[in-house]
């Protein structure tokens, strides 16, 4: 695993971009960029990552990027990387990043499509849990309890759906989650799936101040506390092998998780969570975490 | 749109001859074969489609050369109209020249992704198999479809029959390519899609001397890296060097005036390609005895073809008719068109699709551009032929009488002029 200090020093952010103070998605495209080491071709739908990447004629990345209709970032980059293939020009990566509803929604048919073509590009979904670009509106993967701007007063009544089991059962060569909070895991999993042929899954937690509702200081610590809760586990499955990867796997191994409430509170996002969603919550996140160890055969190896 | 003066790609053409099937020279061919040879032809690096009655086949031909070998492109079999759009758009972006084709349906359900073709100014090449869009369900062929994409940005021509399909798929690359822009080559389903013809299959060497490669105006560079479509505000706005830069208001006066600039170059593209293949196929439009007519029948596709039949019939009888085939629909070539009409005292426009609410979308045009020109002509929309229903010249060709007779005899009343006139609909 690649320690911070060995990270590039080289950067393909470019000073100043249009997110939120605190923003996590900047801090993910900063590695993503770092492990690909900006030798790739983005493909990206309308989300909050088009308005970080800026308003033209101006841009924060210093790689190409090709805009796409929202639900179509898969069938853009399946595109992109045919024409590259057919042009003898393989030497890019193609990576497609879209959001939550990019990705669980609007774009589940193009993705499915691609990955069942086992088309060659890496697909990130980052997840920031809602429609944040059109003002924090539930998507798929909103959790069950969290107040957003159309789930505003009882707060989303179902549960979201497990978009890395989607992936995985489609049974492309790589399908891994991470989190913002962990850049080295991020970064070894990015240059991990630029190496390996095929379509590439990864998800990405992106904590959001703006739409969790806390205070932008703490997205890093929010990303921390997802993991440490078991609301996100970091883990990779490569070519059918799954581990449990980073802090996740420290967990797994010799240590707990911690109680839910820990997160939750922390984010005004679930302030009025009922009693017995928050105990349905802990009672999934338990079971999920002991079929995670339990899928997990290189645990105790 | 920002064209970077920076290392241009340049596409190679994988096949170097003709399908082994369809060497140059006489072949009986549908008119899905015609549109999937012109594809061949012109050495197109990818294509991505989603079946649909009728195109289907133009597909099935296409993925056949790709699987044989014949053609060492990338087929992508997408899971839906969306993405074949989509991944023609990538692809074209890439610097591959692409090719699809739809129907109906699925073109309606391409329709973001048309705009998203034309506003970032990409030279694909669509085939559109004209049918009629459902509800209720029809796989038959009208024009409503490819008339519900017009002001989508693309170039949309129409042809006449099976030889003017695969000469204009050729031409098609090479307007595209020139003005960056998407064209749409539209032909009528089954009466063209699935019925064969005679036809010259031209040679891939003289193909390739027509048409030079595709260059892309905004190649995909590491080293110079571009954002493409971002988010663009309504006013002009400032780049990092100070540079005032195009608002979205620019872009699409831009995008209009290559359309409207384009109008030349569909003329000259196919004079050229007289001169190189020996036929035309239609410039902007054909005229058929209308020198001295008095009465002339404007349309679009198939129909034109038949309407010269009609024109003859009427011509025995005396009647002073001619015809205007018209084939590019957009960029409408107005002036010229008006300049065609100028002394006819009758039009009479047919459509294979409707305006909902107005008159034909052919009628609503030509009526307008007559305007302009300051022609008062008197023009009657016909609508025929929709969902497959069949159209007959001697239908045509008493209708024609019929209203000439009227407009001599005066009686042509205000039901004539402002609504549409329903041809063989029994209602
Ligand atoms: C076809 C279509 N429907 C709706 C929209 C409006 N829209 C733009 S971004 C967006 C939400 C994006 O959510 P997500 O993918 O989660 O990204 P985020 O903004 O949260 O980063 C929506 C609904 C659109 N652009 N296109
Ligand atoms: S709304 Fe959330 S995800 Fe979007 S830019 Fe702001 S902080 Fe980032
Ligand atoms: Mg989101």
């Amino acid at each position: 695993m690649t320690s911070i200090l060995e990270l590039p020093v080289d950067e393909y952010m470019l000073p100043g971009n249009r997110s939120c103070a605190g923003c996590g998605l900047g801090i993910g495209l900063r590695y993503i960029l770092k492990a690909l080491e900006g030798k790739c071709v983005m493909t990206v739908p309308a989300s909050c990552l088009t308005v970080l990447g800026g308003m033209y004629p101006v841009s924060s990345v210093s790689v190409p990027w090709i805009n796409s209709v929202f639900p179509g970032t898969a069938a853009m980059a399946s595109g992109v990387a045919a024409g590259l293939k057919a042009l003898k020009k393989e030497d890019i990566t193609v990576l497609a990043m879209a959001g939550d509803g990019g990705t669980y929604d609007i774009g589940i048919q193009a993705l499915s499509g691609a990955a069942e073509r086992n088309a060659n590009f890496l697909f990130i979904c980052y997840d920031n849990e809602a429609y944040m670009n059109t003002g924090t509106q539930r998507s798929g993967a909103t959790p069950k309890g969290v107040k957003t701007t159309t789930t505003p007063i009882i707060g989303k009544m179902h549960s979201p759906k497990d978009m890395g089991q989607i992936m995985e059962a489609h049974r492309i060569p790589y399908v891994a989650t991470t989190c913002v909070s962990y850049p080295t895991d991020l970064y070894d999993k990015v240059k991990k799936a630029r190496e390996i042929y095929g379509l590439r899954y990864i998800h990405l937690c992106v904590p959001c101040p703006s739409g969790w509702q806390y205070d932008p200081q703490n997205t890093v610590t929010i990303g921390q506390l997802a993991v440490e809760t078991g609301a996100v586990v970091l883990y990779e499955i490569e070519n059918g092998v799954f581990r449990l990867t980073g802090r996740s796997r420290r967990l797994a191994k010799d240590g707990k998780l911690k109680p839910l409430t820990e997160y939750l509170s922390a984010q005004k996002r679930f302030g009025n969570i009922s009693s017995d969603t928050l105990e349905e919550l802990q009672e999934y996140i338990n079971k999920r975490w002991e079929e995670f160890i339990s899928k997990d055969k290189t645990l105790f190896e | 749109m920002t064209v970077l003066n920076n290392e241009k790609t340049i596409s190679i053409y994988n096949n170097s001859s003709n399908p082994k099937a369809y060497p140059p020279g006489k072949h009986v061919l549908t008119g899905n074969q015609s549109a999937a040879i012109g594809a061949f032809l012109c050495g197109v690096q990818v294509i991505a489609a989603y079946p649909i009655t009728p195109q289907s086949p133009v597909v099935e031909e296409l993925s056949k050369f790709v699987e044989d070998g014949e053609l060492s492109a990338e087929f992508v079999p997408v899971e839906s109209e969306h993405s074949a759009m989509g991944v023609c758009i990538g692809a074209s972006i890439a610097g591959a020249r692409v090719f699809t084709a739809t129907s109906a349906n699925g073109l309606a359900y391409m329709c973001e992704q048309l705009h998203w073709a034309s506003g970032s100014r990409l030279p694909i090449v669509m085939g559109c198999v004209n049918r009629a869009m459902a509800a209720p369900w029809s796989v038959l062929n009208d024009q409503q479809d490819s008339m519900s994409q017009r002001d989508a940005g693309w170039i949309q021509l129409f042809c006449r029959d099976n030889q003017e399909i695969i000469d204009t798929v050729i031409q098609a690359y090479r307007i595209a390519e020139k003005v960056y822009l998407p064209v749409m080559v539209c032909y009528d389903g089954y009466i063209l899609s699935h019925t064969v013809m005679p036809l010259e299959v031209p040679d891939e060497n003289k193909v390739k001397k027509f048409l030079p490669p595709y260059i892309p105006h905004t190649p995909i560079d590491i080293n110079n890296p571009v954002n493409i479509n971002p988010v663009t505000l309504g006013e002009p706005r400032y780049n990092a060097n100070g540079v005032l830069c195009h608002g979205y208001m620019e872009h699409k006066y831009l995008h209009h005036k290559a359309l409207r600039d384009s109008l030349n170059i569909i003329e000259e593209v196919d004079s050229e390609y007289k001169d190189t293949f020996g036929r035309s196929a239609g410039g902007l439009f054909s005229l058929y005895k209308t020198d001295d007519a008095e009465v002339v029948i404007v349309c679009a596709g198939s129909l034109s073809k038949m309407n010269i039949l009609v024109v003859d019939m009427l011509r025995e009888q005396n009647i002073p008719i001619g015809l205007v085939s018209l084939r590019s629909y957009r960029p409408f070539p107005n002036q010229k068109l008006s300049a065609a009409l100028k002394n006819k005292k009758l039009i009479l426009t047919i459509d294979k699709s409707l305006s909902y609410g107005y008159q034909g979308p052919i009628c609503i045009d030509v009526k307008s551009c007559l305007f302009e020109a300051g022609i008062s002509s008197i023009v009657i929309s016909f609508i025929a032929g929709l969902g497959g229903r069949d159209i007959k010249p001697y239908e045509i060709a008493e209708t024609a009488y019929d209203y000439w007779n009227k407009f001599l005899n005066n009686e042509l009343n205000s039901e004539n002029i402002y609504e549409s006139q329903w041809i063989n609909c029994k209602y």
